[in-house]
């Protein structure tokens, strides 16, 4: 049968492109870990992590400001993103059902989608303008990158816990909010807190929204009013200079970066054997 | 009288579950042939190895023969893909394809096996229709979703599906099961008059409906073959105790 | 066994204390529903504010250029102080659009590797490395991208590509890596593992009837999986819909390896060209006076409801999909 033959052809062809389709989309990732491992570590010394930027064509030189300014700028935001977040998602888990929340949880998706750079020019607008380029307005940026993620993070972390234990806390007597916040909290302590982690790396990573809250800064933290250094943003502009040893620094940001971030992550993973 | 399937020691595994042991039976052509049996007794896992689909499973197992107008499907060299259309199924809860139309799930298999001319398509999905007993019911409505039915409408429109790309053998997996009293009427007389052109093999935990609709009747329990015989005979005078017990509803 | 009166007398005694402490308990359990209320409802307050301040500060761009600006093709800060979008807009779509016919299919396969070709324990490791690619930063993608990748499609691909296809205009003109086609190459990477995601959950849901439906009808495995797509059609367009949203507000990636040139319309495939969030990330610290500033904001602003938009129409088919889906399994 003529048929059967085209058939079996277009099976087999489907299927060997679907598996190059897997192979395809996985050597990129082995690419540029490959890379960034390979070229980072030829940068990373003790120095590379204690002192801050070079001068332009100087010699030596680190991203310890760097290190040191992106900490503080996620700390920061965390200050606010992570309050707002944790509120919102124990909102959304223990009062679901109400007609606010389905507004809520869907409006956080489409926060979660958007341009990190749209919500930079946000924080410009609403801090910058007032202020100044500062570590606030970067803060305040990535704390709205952060909010959706602990959002939603939080509200499955409590989903999680079992009806037993809300049960057990309810038949003591303890009243609702009370059970909410000892019991249930506590249960689910540990995807809360992967949820933090998560939505840290995220904004660790952001570069966008710090170039127009902040933009490029080469010394040491000099007060909330003014910028910081951030490794994210310091990649950019170390990639695009013409200076070898800015590049070379570049690597080695991205190096600590992507340890940072997935480190993170796969620590995130590995306690949460979600769906696969 | 022709055989049309003959099973030599077929023996099925899930995994390390050893599911059907050493079966061995001739299935008579054009004719019904119901397999009993109480619940894990293995009838289902028995068609499913008829037609290669019990394979599909992960860790799934099978050895043995099943000659199929005189070749053993599980030859090497077959394609399952070319057993599965000489053999239709129709599965226990109705499963048409809820994206296509009633039109469309009937021409599936065709325009799978790459039959494109628009007369010969709705010739066949008429025919076919007809002889599930559906066509009356749908004939003005043929572009409406195949889910957009009763239940035993869908159960016919699956009928239909199967008989379409006019396989050999019929395969039926409790067909009933899910649907009510009046329906399984309907799906019961198709059944008798599909013995003209098909040979039918139904597994039913019923019995009453193997007594009405088979010609032959195949007793299985915890995967041996205990009993095979016409099915009055095994009826008004099984042959072996276990049998009666199970027909006299003693078990299972 | 206690005497009934005692018992009563301590039944009756509970519910009226009952009664006190839950009144009591009652304004707690309201006052806290109000306050994570509040924090939840925060997020309108956000977007509503985003709004409000992007408008406010487009002002001065909007008056001066009206509708010119969405239509404008000419971008000119220095001396005549003229902005104009559209060129800006094509290039946002014109690289998404790339990334979506490259990294669709992909996508697709990927889901479909995973959901109906993969056993169990090779899909979790091999969805745990697809994801591993949604986390590594926009701007480390754009390092790669100007070291690995450019040089790598300016030394074997782009040649042959224009050997084999040069008369056509698109694939004419000088090479140096980046560009338009480079652009859409690094958006399909970082689309890929939102699309494949959500793919695979979509095609996972589909019930296993349905396959064997398809199976015992004679259908050979790429048939069967035709039959999970088209079952799953709603989602699939859903999750394409969102790697697009994802595609459009892609910054710092596109901006490295595009060549952020401003024009009408590209030469060719490997010429240079701009999209709205690239200008925003290059021009915006150097904007020295209101007008140029309003005028990035202005853009911003078509680039939040292009988002917005997108993502909205997502979320609605996704959402829609996944119940429906369930809703029929559910016969």
């Amino acid at each position: 049968m003529n048929n059967y033959v085209v058939r079996k052809i277009k099976d087999r062809l489907m299927l060997i492109f679907i598996f190059l389709a897997l192979v395809v989309a996985l050597i990129p990732l082995f690419s540029i870990l490959g890379e960034v491992i390979i070229n980072g570590s030829s940068s990373v010394s003790i120095d590379f992590l204690t002192q801050p930027t070079p001068t332009v064509g100087e010699a030596g030189g680190g991203v310890a400001n760097a290190i040191q300014g992106t900490l503080l700028t996620i700390g920061l935001s965390s200050l606010i993103g992570v309050p707002i977040g944790l509120m919102s998602g124990i909102f959304l888990s223990e009062y679901g059902g109400a007609k606010l929340s389905t507004s809520v949880r869907f409006f956080n998706d489409v926060l979660a989608g958007f341009p990190s750079i749209v919500v930079g020019i946000f924080g410009y607008t609403l801090i910058v303008l007032s202020i100044g380029f500062s570590v606030i307005a970067a803060a305040f940026a990535l704390a709205i990158i952060m909010i959706p993620i602990v959002t939603r993070t939080t509200e499955e972390a409590l989903k999680l816990v079992p009806a037993t234990v809300r049960e057990a806390a309810i038949a003591l007597g303890v009243p609702q909010w009370k059970t909410t916040v000892s019991v249930i909290l506590s249960n689910a302590k540990k995807g809360i807190a992967t949820g933090i982690l998560l939505a840290l790396a995220r904004v660790a990573g952001e570069s966008a929204p710090v170039l127009v809250t902040m933009g490029y800064w080469r010394w040491w933290f000099a007060g909330l009013d003014k910028p910081v250094a951030n490794l994210a943003l310091d990649i950019y502009t170390f990639a695009i200079s013409p200076f070898e040893n800015w590049r070379a620094l570049g690597w080695g940001s991205a190096l600590i970066l992507v340890l940072l971030i997935l480190g993170i992550s796969m620590v995130v993973r590995l306690f949460t054997r979600e769906k696969y | 009288m022709l055989y049309k399937i003959e099973v030599e020691n077929l023996n099925a595994w899930f995994g390390s579950k050893h599911v059907l042991k050493n079966i061995n039976m001739k299935i008579k052509e054009k004719a019904v042939t119901a397999v009993i049996g109480p619940s894990g007794c293995g009838k289902t896992t028995f068609i499913r190895c008829l037609n290669r689909m019990h394979e599909i499973v992960p860790h799934a197992k099978v050895s043995g023969k099943v000659l199929f107008n005189g070749m053993d499907i599980y030859d090497e060299d077959v394609d399952p893909v070319q057993i599965r259309r000489k053999m239709g199924m129709v599965f226990q809860k109705p499963n048409p394809f809820p994206m296509m139309s009633i039109y469309d799930n009937v021409a599936a298999g065709l325009k799978l096996n790459g039959i494109r001319n628009k007369e010969k398509l709705d010739s066949i999905v008429e025919q076919s229709l007809k002889m599930a007993i559906l066509w009356d019911e749908v004939k003005d409505e043929l572009n409406k979703s195949g889910a957009s039915l009763s239940g035993g409408q869908q159960q016919r429109l699956c009928i239909a599906r199967a008989l379409a790309v006019q396989p050999e053998i019929i395969l039926m997996d409790e067909p009933c099961s899910a649907l009510d009293p009046m329906a399984t009427a309907k799906i019961e007389g198709l059944i008798r008059t599909l013995t003209a052109e098909y040979t039918v093999i139904i597994v039913t935990h019923n019995m009453q409906q193997a007594a009405r609709v088979s010609d032959y009747t195949a007793f299985l329990y915890l995967g041996e073959l205990v009993e095979y015989e016409a099915t009055t005979n095994i009826f008004e005078n099984p042959k072996s105790e276990l049998t009666e017990k199970y027909i006299t509803g003693e078990f299972g | 066994m206690k005497n009934s009166g005692k018992s009563s007398f301590f039944i009756k005694n509970l519910n009226a204390k009952a009664r006190k402490i839950s009144k009591k308990y009652l304004t707690g359990d309201r006052a806290f529903k109000f306050l994570t209320a509040a924090f939840a409802s925060s997020i309108f307050i956000i977007l509503g504010l985003m709004v409000y301040e992007l408008i406010k500060e487009s002002q001065l761009s909007i008056q001066k250029f009206g509708i010119g600006f969405l239509i404008g093709t000419k971008w000119d800060p220095a001396i005549s102080q003229v902005f104009g979008a559209l060129p800006l807009i094509l290039g946002t779509l014109v690289t998404s659009a790339i990334a979506l016919l490259i990294g669709v299919p992909i996508s697709l396969g990927v889901g479909l590797a995973l959901s109906e070709f993969t056993p169990k324990r090779f899909g979790f490791a091999i969805s745990f490395l697809v994801e591993l690619l949604a986390a590594i930063p926009s701007v480390i993608y754009g390092l790669w991208g100007i070291f690995i990748l450019i040089p790598f499609l300016r030394n074997n691909i782009y040649p042959h590509l224009q050997t084999m296809f040069g008369f056509i205009p698109l694939f004419s003109g000088p090479i140096y890596g980046g560009g338009v086609l480079t652009g859409g190459i690094i958006l399909a990477i970082m689309i890929i593992p939102t699309v494949s995601a959500i793919s695979r959950d979509v095609f996972s849901a589909v019930p296993d009837t349905q396959r064997e439906a398809a199976i015992s009808l004679g259908a050979t495995k790429w048939e069967t999986a035709k039959t999970v797509i088209s079952y799953s059609k709603s989602g699939v367009i859903g999750a394409i819909i969102l790697g697009l949203g994802r595609a459009i507000g892609e910054t710092m990636a596109i901006t490295m390896v595009i060549g952020n040139k401003f024009q009408v319309l590209p030469k060719s495939l490997f010429d240079s060209w701009y999209t709205m969030s690239a200008i925003i990330a290059n021009e915006f610290t150097e904007a020295t006076y209101d007008l140029y500033v309003s005028a990035l904001i202005e853009v911003g602003l078509v680039l939040f409801f292009i988002t917005l938009i997108v993502n909205v129409l997502a979320r609605l088919i996704v959402w829609r999909s996944l119940r429906l889906t369930r809703g029929i399994a559910r016969e």
